[in-house]
């Protein structure tokens, strides 16, 4: 029982620091990035390919992740993603499905198609027995370094000047045009560090969740979770809801199998009907 | 006022109207050509059958998010309904009539495809655009797990065997070479086609496309605006119920393939390539969708999907309006977007 | 009943903000009626809430003697309450005659029909071009909405609240954005308007106010201020007191004092 928590927990945290970047640029711009999982594959790549073949310990390649897809992030938002803020949300489903589609063929292109195995670093393999339960090392680590890097996203939302202009950009983009605030460029900020961080969680969960070229459309579903039923105006709002879908989604799988991923649709489409604009969002004003 | 101008005007209107539903040659060029292919390419039966069936089911899409914008990314789940409901009333009927008639499979599929669409429609038609995403996609992937888990029912994973549907009306036995099944497809595709003519040229359907353009104002005007999209939701649902239907019986089998995410994204690519909300756009986008796939595919099987979303990134970008777009362009006629 | 529309004790609240305060309001058949206000005075939400656009907080909306505060927007719609839009709220890509057409039909009942093709009841067709040539939109009956140029657009937000008849039009600054040039032929088209059609008029524009109005209610932060006949309202010092500051409109007011 206490087990399934601790593991729920280490899942939704996780699962966090994957969707908050979406989260953000939803909030932003009004713009449907189904693409966000590639970016997430993308890290976990990296981080697999400079273990194996260049011997890279693995606490320098989380930031390498970082930075890869952070960049990659910034680019294809300035070149590509850019063209697409004004058009239609059927427009922005569409290009970001090919973009995911591309992104997983080319994995499967030079990765294969079978999920890569990435052992915990050494210093984190094992377990830590409390009393009679035992606890993955890495999984503590996953939940401290998580809960660390939530603590400074929401630092720096609310102390930092970039963080204020953010919120102020979230909230009326207008106002916040009309204040001075460039909000293209608050974007292609948020957007790169958003990709960045779904790039860091993907190196970090490979030793956890399986990665493999499925892994953008498999999750897909998770992240547009976190972020509808958490909201878009808060990210206390995707970290909870992240933590809620983490234990819903290992308890689950563990008490009731059969129904694997029924009972997290259900209770996703039930919660969007009772409040369409998320568990814990404000309804957006008009 | 002197009376003969407004008279002028009137009858201009009124010629105005009517002439937008009419039938233009390059329609009925096409409709012959679809029936003349099953005669001339004998061979290729089996590939016009697969084209009228994702015609059909790009058709009901654009029937929502044409005509009245609502985004999906769970159409799969009627289509999914259609074939299985068609598939289990064939395998019920071990190959006989009445209960393995193809023609009742159509109406059952139709039937239950379209009560579960009015049931969901209460669900998708709330909250914004990622909302529905949501939800759409929330019930698909419900209806997935469904038929995985109650695979006593639907086959599971081996999918739905012995699905033997009778002659069509009694008359006409489905062949190896699939003539009789492009027969009936392109059949079953034209009448659905004609009815969803009538329909969005009817004061229905301009009343959708007023909603799609402006809820506020219709709603000011006295239009229902939630009961008239329930309405074509539940449409669109019966219609990806027959083609789920369609498939079931001219394959013979249904599979947990019918209820994929990639149905559903497919389609959607269809609807685009083609032409949203032009209806023609369906037909026009299922056959040149199924055309490149076999191209690329005989090249490349792996990694169809590559190119599959380089074409998704491409008509986003440069392609507006699809082929039909690209066809009013060219012709110089001024695009109804 | 001799009034069409009114109101009871009818609030609105934003959150803390008190948009509509306990409004008590009344407009008779066949009213020429004016709302005036400063700017924010809530004179949209106020028509908002009349219309159904949004669900007051409390209070009651009677129209024609029933009580329509819970009915959606559509329903008042139907019962004959019609409004235009201080924003115009067109379908640009329909052509006018589409328009009226299918606002004729929806008025007629007709707008779920679903098995004959548009313009095939030939009354519709001769009515929408009758209501268009009347308006002035008899040369552009078959133009795409978007590409009429603004007044030809103002002139159709008309043209399709007056469309089905309605037994009381609530006119939101009609003649809002429009170029000089073009502002008499809407004044016309609604001086024009049947007399037992009620108007009431929202604008912000003193000139049109006092040439079209018989009686005039001003809204001040979301609350009923003052009422009373045009001379009245002018001579109301407190009303003047409302708009200091807004030099155009004090202007009027000394005019007529």
């Amino acid at each position: 029982m206490l087990t399934n928590l601790f593991d729920g927990v280490a899942l939704g945290m996780l699962l966090f620091v994957l969707a908050v970047g979406l989260s953000v640029t939803l909030g932003l711009m009004n713009f449907i990035n189904l693409a966000h999982g590639a970016f997430a594959m993308a890290g976990g790549y990296v981080a697999v390919v400079l273990m194996r073949h260049y011997g890279v310990p693995f606490f320098l390649c989380l930031p390498i992740a970082f930075l890869t897809t952070a960049i990659a992030g910034a680019i294809l938002e300035r070149t590509l993603y850019v063209r697409l803020y004004d058009k239609s949300h059927l427009e922005q489903v569409m290009f970001t499905i090919g973009l995911t589609f591309m992104a997983m063929a080319t994995a499967d292109y030079f990765m294969g198609a079978s999920p890569q195995i990435v052992d915990a670093p050494p210093s984190l393999a094992g377990n830590v027995s409390i009393g009679d339960l035992e606890f993955s090392r890495y999984k503590i680590f996953v939940i401290v370094f998580c809960a660390v890097l939530a603590f400074g996203l929401q630092t720096a939302l609310t102390k930092t000047r970039f963080g204020s202009r953010l919120r102020a950009a979230v909230d009326d983009q207008r106002v916040a045009q009309g204040l001075g605030i460039d909000v293209t460029k608050i974007f292609a900020m948020t957007f790169a560090l958003g990709s960045g961080l779904a790039g860091l969680a993907g190196a970090l969960g490979s030793p956890i969740i399986s990665l493999d070229p499925i892994f953008p459309l498999k999750y897909m579903i998770y992240f547009m979770i976190v972020v509808s039923v958490g909201g878009v105006t808060t990210i206390t709002g995707p970290f909870l809801a992240s933590l809620l879908l983490g234990v819903a989604d290992v308890a689950g799988k563990y008490y009731v199998p059969t129904v694997g991923g029924f009972i997290i649709y259900t209770l996703m489409v039930a919660v969007l009907i009772f409040r369409p604009q998320g568990l814990f969002g404000r309804p957006v004003k008009r | 006022m002197s009376d003969t101008p407004l008279q002028a005007d009137r009858d201009k209107a009124f010629a105005f109207l009517k002439a937008q539903a009419r039938w233009r040659w390059p329609e009925i060029a096409l409709w012959a050509f679809a029936f003349a292919s099953i005669l001339l390419m004998p061979s290729r039966a089996l590939l016009i059958n697969e084209i009228a069936i994702l015609a059909l089911f790009a058709l009901s899409l654009d029937l929502i998010l044409g005509y009245a914008g609502i985004v999906s990314l769970g159409h799969g789940a009627f289509f999914g309904v259609g074939a299985y409901t068609a598939g289990l009333l064939a395998k019920a009927g071990a190959g006989a009539a009445p209960l393995s008639d193809p023609t009742l499979g159509l109406l059952a599929a139709g039937a239950t495809a379209a009560m579960i669409g009015y049931a969901t429609s209460f669900l998708v038609l709330r909250g914004n655009d990622l909302t529905k995403l949501m939800v759409t996609l929330g019930i698909a992937l419900i209806f997935q797990e469904l038929a995985n888990k109650f695979s006593d029912i639907t086959g599971g994973a081996d999918g739905l065997q012995g699905v033997t549907p009778a002659k069509v009306l009694g008359l006409f036995d489905f062949d190896i070479y699939g003539k009789t099944a492009a027969f009936y497809s392109v059949t079953v595709l034209f009448l659905l086609f004609c009815a969803a003519r009538v329909i969005v040229h009817s004061p229905f359907g301009i009343s959708l496309r007023a909603i799609k353009g402006n809820a506020l104002r219709a709603r000011a005007i006295g239009v229902p605006v939630d009961a008239r999209l329930r309405a074509i939701y539940t449409l669109a649902a019966a219609y990806a119920g027959v083609a789920g239907a369609l498939l079931a019986q001219t394959t013979a089998q249904v599979s947990l393939d019918v209820l994929e995410f990639h149905r559903s994204a497919d389609t959607l690519l269809i609807v685009v390539l083609g032409g949203v909300g032009t209806l023609y756009g369906a037909v026009v986008g299922a056959a040149a969708f199924k055309m490149m796939y076999d191209f690329i595919s005989s090249y490349t099987q792996q990694y169809w999907q590559f190119w599959l979303g380089l074409i998704l990134v491409v008509l986003v970008l440069f392609v507006r309006g699809g082929i039909m777009g690209l066809i009013a362009r060219l012709t110089g006629q001024e695009e109804r977007a | 009943m001799n009034a069409i529309l009114q109101t009871k004790g009818l609030m609105r609240m934003f959150g803390g903000l008190t948009a509509t305060n306990n409004v008590t309001f009344s407009l008779p058949r066949g009213a020429r009626h004016a709302l005036i206000g400063p700017n924010g005075a809530g004179k949209t939400t106020f028509v908002n809430l009349l219309t159904g656009v949004l669900a007051p907080t409390s209070g009651d909306i009677f129209f024609d003697g029933q009580n329509v505060a819970s009915w959606p927007a559509y329903r008042r719609a139907r019962a004959g309450l019609a409004r235009t839009f201080q924003i115009n709220q067109l379908f640009l890509d329909f052509t006018p005659i589409e328009t009226l057409g299918f606002a004729l039909s929806e008025a007629r009942g007709e707008g779920a029909q679903f098995w004959r093709r548009i313009g095939t009841h030939r009354g519709v067709v001769d009515e929408s071009v009758d209501i268009l040539e009347r308006l002035g939109l008899g040369d552009v009956l078959t133009r795409r909405v978007g590409l009429l140029p603004y007044g030809k657009q103002r002139l159709l937000e008309i043209a399709i609240a007056v469309a089905g008849k309605p037994k009381a039009l609530l006119l939101d600054e009609p003649a809002a954005g429009v170029p000089e040039g073009e502002r008499e032929q809407i004044l016309q088209v609604i001086e024009g308007l049947p007399a037992e059609m009620a108007l009431m008029l929202i604008e912000h524009d003193m000139e049109l106010v006092f040439r079209f109005a018989k009686s005039i209610s001003v809204l001040v932060q979301g609350a009923l201020f003052a009422e009373g006949e045009p001379a009245e309202i002018a001579r109301d010092p407190r009303v003047k007191q409302v708009y200091l500051g807004e030099s155009e409109v004090e202007h009027h007011f000394e005019a007529r004092a």
